[in-house]
């Protein structure tokens, strides 16, 4: 169980993971006390570990910098469930093991507590009787995921045969 | 069979099996590159995985251009932690000054139909020249180096036919920005787009890879145009004809979807903060008074694009309330505009010129945006503090756009002054 912590459509990868923090690139947990800075100010240092980020449409849209998930995760997140991600952002997501679910989120409200079956594919919030179904990821994807992510993936297997 | 698209005959060749849109396949990958802000965790990620080899390391490229030089001690760290590598495993090293990937790419490495993968979004930039360009996070790129493959799947394809002839002061800035603003930012999502039709036709490397570059902008993989005279000539002035491949899609191709643009009745377009797809056309945005106006990136700062500028601020002084930055994309491009007398007119223009790379455009240095300023940017993104400030703001237009800006020191039509 984890909080939801809303944000709206279009949140970038420039929102996420700001420019001006460039330098801190190499130092992630440093990096990570500035994640979605500019869209909730307060988010680094209140979320608590197992807490979801909840968006709308497009999330993770612009840069490829890798940083923009990995420091959500290191904030503590658990899932970023949106109603749609950006390419590169949502590949990114599975490669370092953060779940990016797709589903509708109109219908989770901030402050909700929710948890996550991935085995079943819903979303639930037992207090208001929520229940959201998300589709599988695609067969690639989830065996990256399921083997940790592309690094642990690559390192068991030193090929790409997938 | 139904025809394929150049996508799916560049996918085809690269996985040596016959696909078509919707498959998963592993391609062979032809060039790899990353830059400066992708590459420190490249190089770890390769670390990780226990590979610390470049499968091809004279087609993989390790690019210092968004923190060029380095304004930081940390990121002083990165490049030598990225220099080391290179130097220990015999990749290529594109150092401080020499400019930004993409553009080295266009020029130097880059072939037509090659499968190219880049730690950086804009990595599509390569379609101009009919390559499958497609940005990946630092991970993918580090497996694509040490495997000299990646997996994707084989993207559907809109087909946009841009056709008649581009009115004075409207450049293919503008033709990007009115699909963005049409389609919107996730509205190719997952697609390539393979751009066609007599302007494009017409259109040099240089404007072609400004619509490559923001096809991203609208959510693409990639962004292609089939190879063509125009790109022979290109790599022929770059001295390297013998690179040149004739690719394109079969009549009979399947696409997703086809889209028009009629190019004549284009005007030239603003996106406005903050989002890329906000755009409006100029005459629509009223007064905006602006504090930097920034040409290069990418998108925009290639010779053709300083020409447009310089032509406009030839004889004239910029705004006293307004900086004007100019950043060559390449070092090439440095060189030739000092050879022709470009660079001078910016500067006695007023305006300040920096060495080739990244410059202002992601908020690391060479002119970082203050608490409420405004910035008119060739660039291709203007996200919500992306330059700086968070409370600052970012418009985007065409070279001629940022120049008429430059002298008059608020948003202005540049029809009213060429
Ligand atoms: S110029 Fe800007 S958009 Fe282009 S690669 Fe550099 S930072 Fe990215």
């Amino acid at each position: 169980m984890g909080k939801a912590w809303k944000f709206g459509d279009s949140i970038s990868t420039d929102v996420i993971a700001p420019g001006r923090y460039f330098h801190l690139r190499s130092n992630l947990p440093e990096l990570a006390k500035h994640v979605l800075e500019p869209a909730r100010p307060e988010f680094a240092s209140e979320v608590k570990k197992g807490d979801f980020v909840v968006a709308g449409d497009n999330f993770g849209l612009g840069s490829s910098r890798e940083h923009a998930p990995i420091i959500i995760k290191i904030a503590g997140a658990k899932a970023v469930l949106a109603k749609s991600f950006a390419r590169i952002f949502y590949r990114n997501c599975i490669n370092i093991g953060l779940p990016a679910i797709t589903c509708n989120t109109d219908k989770i409200d901030e402050g909700y507590e929710i948890e996550l079956d991935m085995e079943k594919g819903v979303v639930r919030n037992k207090t208001k009787g929520m229940e959201l179904e998300f589709p599988h990821l695609p067969p690639v994807m989830n065996r990256i995921l399921q083997e940790g992510g592309l690094v642990a993936y690559i390192k068991a297997h030193k090929s790409l045969e997938i | 069979m139904a025809g394929k698209t150049l996508s799916e005959k560049i996918i085809e060749k690269h996985c040596g099996k016959v696909v078509s849109a919707g498959e998963t396949v592993i391609v062979n990958v032809d060039l790899s590159y990353v830059q400066d802000g992708t590459g420190p965790l490249t190089v770890r990620r390769m670390k990780e995985m226990g590979i610390e080899v470049a499968y091809n390391p004279k087609k993989t490229i390790f690019f210092l251009d968004h923190a060029s030089p380095s304004p930081r001690m940390e990121l002083s760290n990165d490049h030598e932690f990225m220099r080391d590598f290179a130097r220990k495993s015999g990749i290529i090293l594109s150092d401080v000054g020499n400019g930004i990937s993409h553009h080295n790419s266009l020029e130097k490495y880059a072939c037509p139909s090659d499968v190219i993968v880049g730690a950086d979004s804009h990595t599509c930039t390569n379609g101009a020249l009919g390559a499958f360009g497609t940005g990946m996070g630092s991970t993918d790129v580090a497996a694509a180096i040490a495997l000299g493959k990646t997996w994707m799947r084989v993207p559907e394809t809109y087909l946009v036919e841009v056709n008649g002839r581009l009115p004075k002061g409207v450049y293919s800035k503008d033709i990007i920005l009115h699909l963005i603003g049409t389609i919107g930012s996730n509205g190719a999502t997952y697609k390539a787009l393979e751009f066609t039709g007599d302007t494009i036709n017409d259109m040099s490397t240089a404007g072609r890879s400004t619509i490559a570059n923001m096809s991203v902008e609208a959510g693409a993989k990639a962004g292609l145009f089939s190879p063509d005279d125009e790109t022979r000539n290109f790599l022929k002035a770059m001295g390297r004809e013998e690179a040149f491949r004739e690719l394109k899609s079969d009549e009979d191709a399947v696409f997703e979807k086809k889209i028009q643009i009629k190019a004549d009745e284009l005007e030239p377009l603003i996106a406005v903060p903050h989002l890329v797809d906000n755009v409006k056309k100029i005459s629509e945005i009223g007064k905006v008074k602006v504090n930097e106006v920034f040409i290069g990136t990418s998108c925009n700062g290639r010779l053709e694009d300083l020409h447009i500028a310089a032509s406009i601020m030839k004889g004239h002084t910029i705004n006293p309330d307004t900086r004007v930055i100019v950043t060559p994309a390449s070092r090439r491009v440095y060189i030739e505009a000092l050879k022709d007398g470009t660079i001078e007119t910016f500067m006695e223009a007023g305006a300040l010129v920096t060495g080739a790379g990244c410059g202002a455009c992601d908020g690391v240095h060479l002119g970082i945006l203050g608490d409420g300023e405004v910035c008119l940017a060739t660039q291709p993104r203007n996200f919500k503090g992306r330059m700086g400030d968070p409370d600052s703001f970012i418009y985007l237009g065409n070279p001629a756009v940022a120049a008429a800006t430059a002298l008059a020191g608020e948003i202005s039509d540049p029809r009213e002054v060429m």
